[in-house]
């Protein structure tokens, strides 16, 4: 603990989110407290079952949570039964908690 | 939990991004939990609590201004203010005057204050957490 909260609002089909996935792996890996990946806005896309998922389910194999923003999936008409395994629909206040725990919070 | 200060930095414009409207959610979030929150606002997010917006009418729907109801995010500054009232918690609204001057947007609504980049660096060190939401 605190950890690292990432939020991620970019979908990565739109390009620039490979960094940030790397990141949240890298920082996994290091053990040096939890790590969420947040996603808001196009970043829910590929929480759907699609060829842009396989990299969010390989992240949670790597140890981060991944949470995607339930608002951000309503307006993208995005039901949770199309949601993938390894994602779980959350409220922003999730995202606040996590920034009230202490993480390190970074915005891509 | 107890009491918590969280510090926001908002950069875009208003009417231009959807990055605008999260870190509102989460700001509205944050003081619904009972926490002080700081917003810096910098660059084109000054214009977020500019004073003289006004909702317009639409004419290619034929809607006039009352029917259209376009939003003004100086109306979301304003509750965001009444809301820490009603809760209990401070709410800092900070303008960067140097992007206000450029802007010409000197007059932001009720409750917000003029400030500087200086301002936002004592906001960090001040609060329990920082979030930079930037532009791309």
């Amino acid at each position: 603990m605190p950890g690292y909260l990432l939020i991620q609002s970019r979908d990565p089909m739109e390009g620039g989110g490979e960094s940030f996935d790397e990141l949240a792996r890298s920082l996994a890996s290091a053990k040096s407290g939890p790590v969420t990946l947040f996603l808001v806005e196009n970043a829910v896309l590929p929480a759907r079952k699609s060829a842009a998922s396989a990299r969010l389910a390989e992240l949670a194999k790597s140890g981060v949570e991944i949470l995607a923003d339930e608002f951000a999936l309503r307006e993208r008409g995005i039901s949770r039964d199309r949601l993938i395994p390894e994602v779980k629909p959350a409220a922003i206040d999730a995202a606040v908690d996590r920034m009230v725990e202490g993480r390190k919070t970074l915005w891509n | 939990m107890s009491k918590q200060h969280l510090n926001f930095l908002l950069m875009d414009a208003p009417y231009e991004q959807a990055r605008t409207t999260t870190g509102f959610r989460m700001i509205d979030a944050a003081l619904r939990k009972g926490h002080d929150v700081t917003v810096f606002c910098y660059e084109g997010a000054v214009a977020l609590a500019f004073a003289k917006q006004v909702p317009h009418a639409n004419a290619v729907h034929g809607r006039d201004a009352a029917q259209e109801d376009h939003p003004n995010p100086k109306d979301w500054v304003a509750a965001l203010l009444d809301l820490a009232q009603e809760k209990g918690s401070k709410l800092t609204w900070i303008q960067c005057g140097l992007c206000v001057d450029e802007r010409g947007v000197g007059e932001a609504v009720a409750g917000t204050v003029r400030g500087s980049p200086a301002d936002f660096h004592k906001a960090v060190e001040a609060a329990n957490n920082t979030i930079v939401i930037p532009t791309r």
